[in-house]
């Protein structure tokens, strides 16, 4: 039987929303408040959803605390408390919370072999979340 | 086609072990859900089921019919109990999250002949829960 296990992290970062190919003008009327230069921050509420068979003898899709130590390790440690535009990721690309949202899957997509990476959700705010599924397979809801 | 969602709160015991397993394999693998004393968790059922709209009435199911079928096929049997030596399911499956969304989904699709079972979510916790659509 196959069941989709999801759960759900928290950490807070800042960031500012600005792009280079756009005037002063153009980041200010795109990004409005988020364009401020000093960054402002966000307590981001992250779901990582895997899938694939429940194992007969332990009765789980994976093992839960090598999820806790994937996520711990590679997602928590890089962007708590961190101000996302001073982080690799980020070189050269906005930290919108749509490109985290990829950023994080493509991060956690390569390292996590215990199930299938199915979905990760990033939830901003209360009012806006977002989620990717790997290529040709992105969604966003507000 | 149309989803709805009905949520229902239970709240139950439960610990990790398969005898199969050593001791020491079962405090490695299950950690302190191998407790065999149990500990509990208020969970938080989604049942959600799909259909067409029906034309007379403009349900897709009737949540009166849903909600009795949840209570004595779920609630009656999990709510304040000890899942792994009250409920027959965990007589031989160990009694997790994914194995809880499973049982929950084949006590109720036999029981629902208007709308079709779509998923099954159980909620552990806030923070971690499992989706079954009934996939083999």
């Amino acid at each position: 039987m196959k069941a989709h296990l999801t759960r759900r992290y928290r950490f807070s970062a800042s960031h500012r929303l600005h792009s280079g190919n756009f005037s002063c003008e153009q980041n200010r009327a795109i990004y409005g408040k988020c364009n401020n230069p000093h960054g402002h921050g966000h307590n981001y509420i992250l779901e990582v959803t895997v899938s694939g068979q429940v194992d007969g003898r332990t009765g789980m899709v994976c093992n839960l605390i090598e999820l806790d130590d994937a996520v711990q390790s590679e997602i928590l440690e890089r962007f708590d408390r961190q101000n996302l535009n001073t982080l690799l990721p980020f070189a050269g690309k906005v930290p919108t919370t749509e490109n985290l949202c990829v950023a994080i899957y493509e991060i956690l997509q390569p390292i996590f072999h215990a199930a299938h990476l199915e979905r990760v959700r990033l939830e901003e705010t209360m009012m806006n979340s977002f989620e990717y599924r790997g290529k040709e397979n992105a969604t966003v809801s507000s | 086609m149309v989803y709805l969602t009905r949520k229902a709160e239970f709240s139950a015991s439960h610990y990790y072990h398969n005898p199969d397993f050593s001791p020491e394999q079962n405090r490695q693998i299950f950690g302190k859900c191998n407790n065999p004393q149990g500990h509990g968790h208020n969970y938080m059922l989604e049942v959600t089921v799909k259909g067409d709209i029906d034309p007379d009435s403009g349900f897709v199911v009737d949540l009166k019919q849903l909600k009795e079928i949840m209570h004595r096929e779920v609630l009656d049997a999990m709510d304040h109990r000890f899942l792994n030596k009250e409920v027959p399911e965990f007589t031989t499956r160990i009694p997790t999250t994914e194995n809880l969304a499973i049982a929950i989904w084949q006590r109720l699709e036999p029981k629902l002949d208007n709308a079709k079972l779509h998923r099954v979510r159980v909620y552990e916790t806030a923070d971690l829960f499992v989706d079954f659509y009934g996939e083999r």
